[in-house]
């Protein structure tokens, strides 16, 4: 039985499911219930309900053409959804992460319903990783749902230790952080052991330290749509690394300070501000000031 | 962050959990400590809203936390219109004045009895918010739990009279700020607590002397 109430890094929540012979997300799962004052079923019930709002933003994104208001975004899913019914180069596990990746992440951008995980900008990575890889390993939702808590966890550790948020410390806060809590419930997924899912979480992260959130007219447009496919693939990259037994010389909690270090080194232009960057490029500027008027 | 639900949440219209759903969320808290529907909102966009509210949909969240709507009401996207129909004006004003924090709002409230009320608050991210100002008083108010606003008069005592009704209702209290203008004057308290409270808490604090105004906004009354 796992009794424990709380964590506060990943180091933590690896000893704690070694000492419990359980999975990370048993031990997140019941930490909630312990510091909720809730059965862990009602817990679980609320995360399967995010569940299935993550499949019915998949399904809308890839199945309908939408704008956004700025009219940047909002046919790519259904252009690549149509390509790999006829096409396949990638294989289907990494091309389905990017669509529905970019399905969810579209559906966001065109006002639709969403959850965010753990933002909005961010939010097409964790579902479009861990849809694939279930239904190409077909995987019960039980399984699923549970793997969103190994992501929760990790979301947790980092909202505490750095930030998620762009504006604090740059896009790896938020795609960053997304590709990492993917990576862990993919891992998880595949059977990996908590020892590998903290290789994945640093494997996830390392690669997206100093990414700048340098947003066209300030919306969650460009580049963001597009970065969460390729956060999600991302994802299952380091997850299969870690999966091999590959190993991050620095381990998840020092590179989780890491990226809040270099988020607070980042200039302030390039947090969201779009000051900088993709924002300020002669394309950048004409749409924003199509969108101002 | 306490929740997993901090993190794989909230449930919410796009595309910005900061500028949608936050914009959302400190409207939703406004119009409870209004304590009604208002009639008509001005509504200061500083900082980021200010460049950036057209593109996130921040003016139609902003109306449908007005109308009392969720983060996660799919008729956001019209909110605009469905307030005009049901006669709330609301008025959206970008300002260059520079602010504290790069995402804040203020909203020039006025209900149908002209009562009129001020809020201020900032959209942190995640969909997180924080009330900052009520009127001229400064408050620090998330909208994750119980609260309670009281004006009242400042003087020894009335602090430990408010608190010793709650502790008698077996209420634990989370937070607590007092703020005041001017010592012996009016004073504002705001207290967030982990219990429910209820309708019999108003009415004792209701009826106690040196109290001009006692609000309670329920947790779910914040657009979550």
């Amino acid at each position: 039985m796992v009794n424990v109430s709380s964590f506060s890094k990943i180091s933590e929540l690896i000893s704690m499911a070694g000492e419990n012979k359980s999975n990370i997300s048993e031990i997140v799962l019941s930490c909630e219930a312990q510091k909720m004052q809730k059965s862990k079923e009602e817990i679980f019930n609320s995360m399967s309900q995010r569940l299935t709002v993550m499949r019915n933003s998949v399904e809308k994104g890839r199945k309908n053409y939408n704008y956004s208001v700025s009219k940047m975004v909002g046919t790519n899913a259904v252009k690549f959804d149509s390509f790999i019914r006829k096409n396949t180069y990638l294989g289907g596990m990494v091309e389905k992460a990017i669509c529905y990746a970019l399905s969810v992440s579209e559906v966001n951008a065109c006002m639709g319903l969403v959850v965010a995980c753990p933002t909005a900008g961010s939010c097409g990575i964790l579902p479009g990783a861990i849809l694939s890889v279930s239904e190409e390993m077909k995987l019960s939702d039980e399984k699923i749902v549970m793997s969103m808590f190994t992501a929760a966890g990790v979301g947790m550790v980092i909202g505490n230790n750095a930030t998620l948020a762009g504006a604090v410390g740059g896009c790896q806060a938020e795609c960053g952080s997304a590709s990492a809590m993917a990576a862990a419930a993919v891992l998880e997924l595949m059977g990996g052991s908590p020892d590998q899912i903290g290789h994945a979480i640093a494997l996830a992260l390392k690669n997206c330290l100093g990414l700048v959130c340098d947003p066209v007219a300030g919306l969650v447009e460009v580049p963001c749509v597009k970065r969460n496919a390729f956060g999600a693939v991302h994802a299952l990259v380091a997850a299969e690394l870690a999966l091999a037994g590959i190993e991050s010389v620095i381990p998840p909690d020092e590179v989780i300070l890491a990226s809040y270090e270099i988020g607070r080194l980042m200039p302030k232009s390039l947090k969201e501000t779009s000051e900088a960057g993709l924002a300020r490029t002669p394309t950048g500027k004409k749409i924003e000031s199509m969108m101002n008027n | 962050m306490e929740s997993v639900f901090d993190i794989i949440g909230p449930i919410m219209i796009g595309p910005s959990s900061s500028h949608t759903a936050g914009a959302l969320k400190l409207a939703s808290m406004a119009r409870a400590i209004l304590g009604d529907t208002p009639t008509e909102v001005k509504v200061n966009l500083y900082g980021s809203f200010a460049k950036t509210y057209k593109g996130h949909g921040s003016d139609r969240a902003i109306a449908a936390g007005f109308l009392g709507f969720s983060t996660e009401d799919e008729r956001i996207p019209d909110a605009i219109n469905i307030a005009a129909n049901m006669g709330v004006k609301v008025n959206f004003v970008p300002s260059n004045i520079s602010v504290d924090h790069p995402n804040t709002l203020e909203f020039e409230m006025t209900d149908k009895s002209g009562l009129k009320v001020t809020v201020q608050g900032i959209s942190i991210g995640g969909g997180n918010v924080i009330i900052k100002k009520i009127d001229k008083y400064e408050v620090n108010l998330t909208g994750n739990y119980e609260t309670l606003i009281i004006c009242h008069k400042d003087y020894p005592g009335i602090i430990a009279r408010i608190t010793q009704i709650i502790s008698n209702k077996n209420i634990n209290i989370a937070y607590m700020y007092v703020s005041r203008l001017e010592r012996g004057k009016d004073a504002m308290m705001t207290i967030e607590t982990d219990d429910y409270i209820g309708i019999d808490v108003y009415n004792i604090l209701s009826n106690l002397s040196d109290l001009n105004f006692v609000k309670i906004i329920h947790k779910a009354q914040a657009g979550g």
